[in-house]
């Protein structure tokens, strides 16, 4: 290995050498060249340095002026006016590539243009670059454009640090990876890939027969552009051809395209395994190894069949080199998981346990992964590799560092074969040898002393690799679970991680007490460090770590702590991360109800978790309170007083007047002997929030209201009003009306006895695992961390469907009615109503039309459901949805989106490159939508060039919307780069039984991340002349299609956030104006000339931008304002 | 066992993959989407692990990229990381303080070192000794073959 890369700084440079190169070459041919070139080199190095220092100290603004030096020599070149230059156009842009007022964001190598590739390839953009690197250094870059002036650079080393090609060099691809990277943006990458695709495809369909190395160079040419994320559906037969040449670094390419591109049921697959099948037997090792290589990363079932007895041969055999016997093992490895049925190790089983014994670390460490394998699959037949495993980590914690040479890192003795080791052993159980179990407890102690030792490094790596090795050592004594002084070490040493100051150690620490928390042994020992858990789960700024402190709360948790515990994360629950409060409200009204001594403590704990997280409160969690208090009856007047104090509170979450409505219906009368709680003041109490809630709501409260008539006979004149009045009988949600209706006629002309039956008290529930752990242990698998909440909460609409059969809602008497009644040919007499209490239920909650067995009230909603809710344009967006969108150009906030069901709101404010889009989703209906999501994706050439951050963490939305109801969503947006496209939302959701679907694209346009400059006339001219090549120039004429008058136009100039400048422009009637585009990295000046013709109706509209595109995408965006 | 490998950039460029678990294009594509943002998205001081799905995140950035590995929820995170410095350390060597751009315009050779250094997902050679010593040998080879193509080629024989 040579060292042949240049750094990239001045001193580097060597100015003769391009000097000399100047003297060479032709001046008549290119007088240009020698103008720009000369003032370039001859500048010294010190001069450059020095006024990089003078930038640097400047503020951002002072810098918005180019440095003197700078734009002397930059005007200099600007300014040249050679005819020749005029005929080859765009050849110089004198313009610096990056804005100066962002210059102390600015990395190296932006912008940067690898001159290598005017070398060979003949063009690049012009262009000046003014950077640093290292930061004592000025580097002036700038490249130019034309075929011809390649020659005169070629000697010149490179000035970006590091296009030199190892090896052999296949220039042609590094000329084309650098011209890829001088695309700007998108499309122009786009087409340099179309032509370069076009070329290959053409050299390999051409009648000229390619040699080994331009095949290689084409091959890997493609595997770059599929790397970049391009679609690739041709060369895979040349870079077959490649596997069989002769020539080392031709098979090599071909193989990385097979593994990275080929996938395993390609046709080409059986000459693949044939050239793979020749490598094997190769003489050359490193072939072998090339090969095996490729099987590992392919895995196919076909190499399994035709391989699997080849490689187990390379594995035992005693002629391979170790480096062949490394991959051969994991080679196997893949195989097996990957076709478990065809490798058969036979009668080799002994011999690969004893490769633990092997001289070669490497050899061990592979071939530990491989036995890992095959003991999962067979456990009793690799028994014996338990001792050779135990003495080989023997040998190793015992080793000084300085035994094991290479494999030592970072003075950890093989941490990486330590730890696969301990997995091994995790397999089996405690050794029965005493000995080896002996020896095992010596090595586990061995580890756990060395935690104590002082570092030998200060290194992190030194650290994580020793504590990788600790853990994966307490991972096995937590899974021997047999040795009560280990386990209690153990935990003692996780209890010093907690309050490390790494953060890596305290989430690690976190998570292995977990499962420390789960042994008998080691209990109590974790309970010590219950204060430093609340503490962390209090004070952690990382999400994530705060989640492991729940978790290791919730194991840790028994009856000696729940309610110290419970409090804390209900405390911690008002002010918790969005992301996990969900599964926080399902931990609590777990432990709550595990370890409740007293059950007023429970209710009370469930009717906090209502109050304080409502939203968050799923059906699993109130439907088991109800449970409860129906299954006790020492509860029951508890927690009706209760439910009635907690409805006194002003503003009470749905969910809490959901639990209340219920319980005061069955067990109200306990209380109403007080005359602060008599049944008036309970059914008043009730009815005021009837108003405030959801028809799922309502119609379980008109339920109460009828127990209530049975209950208390006294206050029927009031209810049957209610009943009555054209809001009940009337409402346009059946499910209510009808309701209304059934209850009146049931209060009106049942007889008492009957009602009494009817509405008798309910049955306590079967004892069942509680609905909520089902719900819990279904959700922790799929636990997504935070920033993915949108996709989170698709969750619980899954869960929803699933839970009928788990844990049946309490059969809400209305509803167990109406589908009776309604069900034709039943009677509908009182006699089927006598079995409600036990018969099943037949209609989930909140499905208004679901089972009610009235096929013509779903055709009704169906024809209900507006026809355009989902037609889709070609672009898959809903119809209307761009027309609206535009308008969103001028103004932050109205509607973005109405139909029949929906109303979409949006609200948003921008400040710099951040914004911040409320989005409103409305019900207009009167009818609860289920599933609602919204997800949310970028176009394909958007996400490529700039990345939205889409946090959804003000309120994400519910898997419901209530009808009338509205929720809300926030996106966070952060402008990284300029664009002219918009992200997408997907809104979907559930209406009478059909998919809705609804596509939007959110209301972010450029210009919102610009903000008005104000400036003078000079200034403004100033700028203006200077940003005068044709990139930074967009220019339209277009008739006015909205009205001329000028404070309008000034209004809307200034909804597009722009200053409208006064007493700039010398004709009055024009308007001028100024901003700064805001993106990450960048601050991009933009300069609007508006000039309206007004006899003709007509406008001229100029947009000059300080970067390229940015002019044009923005006088695209304000065209259609006017 | 490592499922997959990611190196992107602080702009969210993808500079290298690593599958070792099948993935369609399009899954690949979509998980590279959703962990580039999510990584992005993290703060400095923060922990390295994620849980993700149902795999662990650990990711690390050195300079300008970003080195992220989804692993198994038995595999070992802090060792995780260490792979991931050794494989940094051998790109230093190997390319002399490596740098972003080093693997964009020889990803081949990125791709190649971490063959050697992993396979099928689970660590091959720990000794930074010996996979430089592979690396060189298919240097040697290299240089074998190709050399008399330049000689014959200038001397106009090809």
């Amino acid at each position: 290995m040579s060292s042949r890369k240049t750094k990239w700084g001045m001193s580097e440079i060597q100015p003769q050498k391009p000097l000399q190169t100047l003297g060479n070459t032709n001046k008549d041919l290119y007088p240009n060249i020698y103008i720009i070139l000369a003032p370039l080199l001859t500048m010294p190095p010190a001069s450059a340095t020095a006024e990089s220092n003078g930038l640097r100290k400047k503020n951002k603004h002072e810098v918005e002026e180019l440095p003197d030096v700078g734009n002397n020599l930059l005007t200099g070149v600007v300014t040249i006016d050679h005819p020749e230059l005029a005929a080859a156009r765009g050849v110089i842009s004198g313009q610096p590539r990056m804005t100066w007022p962002s210059w102390s964001n600015q990395q190296h190598g932006v912008g940067v243009i690898d001159l290598v590739s005017v070398q060979a390839h003949g063009h690049a953009n012009g262009g000046y670059f003014l950077g640093r690197y290292p930061p004592t250094t000025a580097v002036f870059v700038f490249s130019v454009v034309q075929a011809e002036i390649s020659l005169s650079l070629h000697s010149w080393k490179r000035p970006t640090k590091m296009p030199a090609v190892k090896g052999d060099g296949m220039r042609g691809l590094a000329v084309f990876i650098s011209d890829i990277r001088n695309c700007e943006y998108s499309q122009a990458e786009i087409k340099r890939i179309n032509k370069e695709l076009a070329n290959i495809r053409s050299k390999f369909k051409g009648d000229k027969t390619l040699d080994g190395y331009q095949k290689k160079k084409y091959v890997c040419k493609l595997l770059f552009i599929f790397l970049l994320g391009h679609d690739i559906d041709f060369g895979h037969m040349e870079a077959v051809n490649l596997l069989s040449s002769n020539k080392y670094t031709e098979k090599q390419i071909g193989y990385l395209f097979i593994s990275v591109l080929i996938s395993a049921s390609n046709e080409l697959m059986k000459l693949v395994i044939q050239a793979i099948k020749n490598d094997l037997v190769s003489r050359n090792p490193v072939h072998v190894n090339l090969s095996l290589q490729c099987v590992a990363n392919l895995g196919s079932r076909d190499m399994a069949e035709g391989l699997g007895t080849e490689i187990p041969k390379l594995l035992i055999s005693g002629d391979t080199i170790d480096a062949v016997k490394q991959s051969a093992a994991l080679t196997l490895l893949r195989l097996l998981r990957t076709s478990p049925d065809l490798i058969n190790m036979g009668e080799w089983t002994s011999r690969v346990i004893h490769l633990l014994n092997d001289q070669h670390m490497g050899v061990v460490t592979s071939a530990t992964s491989l036995i890992e394998a095959l003991v999962k699959k067979n456990p009793e037949e690799y028994k014996s590799c338990v001792s050779l495993a135990v003495s080989r980590l023997s040998r190793i914690v015992t080793s000084s560092y300085t035994d094991l040479q290479d494999y030592t890192y970072y003075f950890v003795p093989a941490p990486w074969l330590s730890v696969k080791l301990l997995r091994l052993l995790q397999n089996y159980p405690p050794p029965e040898d005493p000995a080896v179990r002996t020896r095992l407890t010596e090595c586990l102690e061995t580890i756990l002393n060395k935690a104590q030792e002082p570092p030998k490094s200060k290194k992190v790596q030194h650290s994580n690799a020793k504590n990788a090795v600790l853990f994966e050592a307490i991972n096995l004594i937590i899974h021997m679970d047999s040795d009560p002084n280990l386990l209690v070490r153990a935990c003692n040493q996780l209890g010093q991680f907690l309050q490390h100051r790494e953060t890596n150690l305290r989430y690690l620490a976190l998570e292995s007490m977990c499962l420390l928390a789960t042994s008998e042994f080691s209990h109590e020992a974790v309970k010590k460090h219950q204060e430093t858990v609340i503490t962390a789960l209090k004070t952690e700024r990382d999400v994530s770590v705060r989640q492991r402190a729940v978790d290791l709360l919730y194991a840790m948790c028994d009856r000696t702590n729940a309610e110290e515990i419970v409090g804390e994360m209900l405390d911690y629950l008002e002010t918790a991360d969005y992301s996990i409060r969900e599964e926080m409200v399902l931990k609590v009204a777990i432990l709550a109800e595990k370890y409740a001594v007293d059950y007023t403590w429970y209710v009370d704990v469930i009717l906090n978790l209502i109050r304080i997280a409502g939203d968050y409160v799923s059906e699993e969690v109130w439907y088991r309170v109800i449970q409860i208090v129906i299954n006790r009856d020492d509860v029951q007047g508890y927690a009706a007083k209760t439910v009635f104090e907690a409805l006194q509170a002003p503003a009470c979450h749905e969910n809490m007047v959901k639990v209340g409505g219920y319980i005061l219906g069955e067990f109200g009368n306990l209380i109403a002997g007080d005359p602060r709680s008599s049944p008036m003041v309970q059914y008043q109490l009730l009815h005021s929030k009837y108003h405030l809630c959801g028809p799922s709501t309502r119609g379980l409260l008109l339920s109460t209201y009828i127990k209530f008539i049975n209950l208390f006979p006294e206050i029927k004149g009031q209810i049957q009003e209610v009943l009555r009045s054209d809001n009940n009988l009337r409402n346009s949600d059946v499910e209510l009306q009808q309701r209304s209706i059934e209850y009146l006629q049931l209060s009106s002309t049942t007889s008492a006895d009957v009602l009494a039956t009817v509405f008798e008290e309910m049955p306590p529930f079967p004892e069942r695992e509680s609905s909520i752990l089902a719900k819990l242990k279904k959700k922790k698998p799929a636990r997504v961390s935070e920033n993915s909440e949108v996709k989170e909460h698709k969750l619980p609409q899954a869960q929803m469907a699933n839970n009928v059969d788990s844990a049946p809602p309490p059969p809400q008497v209305g509803e167990l009615f109406t589908a009776q009644v309604t069900t034709p040919g039943s009677g509908g007499g009182s006699t089927d109503l006598l079995g409600l209490g036990t018969s099943p239920p037949l209609v989930t909650v909140g499905g208004p039309t679901t089972t009610s067995s009235s096929a013509l009230l779903v055709d009704v909603f169906d024809a209900m459901a507006p026809p355009t809710a989902n037609g889709l344009d070609a672009n898959g967006l809903s119809l209307g949805a761009e027309e609206n969108c535009k308008k969103f150009i001028s103004k932050n906030n109205g509607v973005l989106f109405e139909n029949d069901l929906l109303q979409i709101g949006i609200k948003s404010e921008y400040r710099q490159n951040l914004g911040r889009i409320g989005v409103f989703y409305g019900n207009k209906t009167s009818f609860q939508f289920t599933g609602f999501s919204v997800d949310y994706s970028t176009p394909g050439n958007l996400s490529s060039n700039i990345l939205f951050y889409l946090n959804v963490n003000v309120k994400p939305v519910g898997t419901f919307v209530e009808g009338g109801a509205q929720v809300q969503q926030l996106f966070n947006i952060e402008c990284i780069e300029e664009f002219n496209d918009a992200p997408l939302i997907h809104i979907k959701f559930l209406y009478s039984g059909a998919e809705q679907k609804i596509n939007l694209k959110l209301p972010v346009a450029l210009n919102k991340f610009i903000e008005p400059v104000e400036m003078d006339s000079s200034t403004f001219f100033q700028r203006w002349k200077f940003l005068n090549t044709p990139e930074q120039e967009a220019q339209r004429i277009f008739k006015a299609r909205l009205s001329t008058d000028p404070e309008q136009i000034k209004a809307r100039l200034l909804g597009s956030s722009l200053s409208v400048l006064e007493g700039v422009d010398p004709n009055e009637q024009n308007f001028v104006s100024s901003g700064i585009l805001h993106t990450r990295n960048q601050q991009i000046g933009c300069l609007v000339r508006l000039e309206p013709n007004l006899q003709a109706q007509m406008y001229r509209l100029t947009v000059r931008a300080s970067k390229t595109d940015v002019a044009t995408i923005f006088c695209d965006l304000l065209e259609i304002q006017f | 066992m490592m499922q997959f490998m990611l190196l992107f950039s602080r702009q969210g460029k993808l500079r290298l993959q690593k599958w070792y678990e099948a993935n369609t294009d399009k899954a690949k594509k979509k998980i590279t989407r959703e962990l580039v943002t999510l990584v992005l998205s993290r703060k400095p001081k923060m922990c390295s692990f994620l849980e993700w799905k149902d795999l662990k995140i650990v990711y690390k950035r050195y300079a300008s990229l970003y080195f992220c590995c989804a692993i198994e929820p038995e595999d070992n995170e802090l060792l995780t990381l260490e792979i991931i410095h050794r494989y940094v350390e051998l790109l230093d060597k190997y390319f002399g303080s490596v740098c972003e751009l080093d693997i964009i315009f020889n990803f081949e050779k990125a791709y190649f070192m971490l063959d050697e250094l992993l396979l099928g997902g689970e660590i091959q050679e720990t000794s930074k000794k010996n996979v430089l010593k592979a690396i060189a040998a298919q240097d040697l080879l290299q240089e074998e073959t190709e050399e008399p193509r330049g000689f014959l080629e200038e001397f106009g024989f090809i």
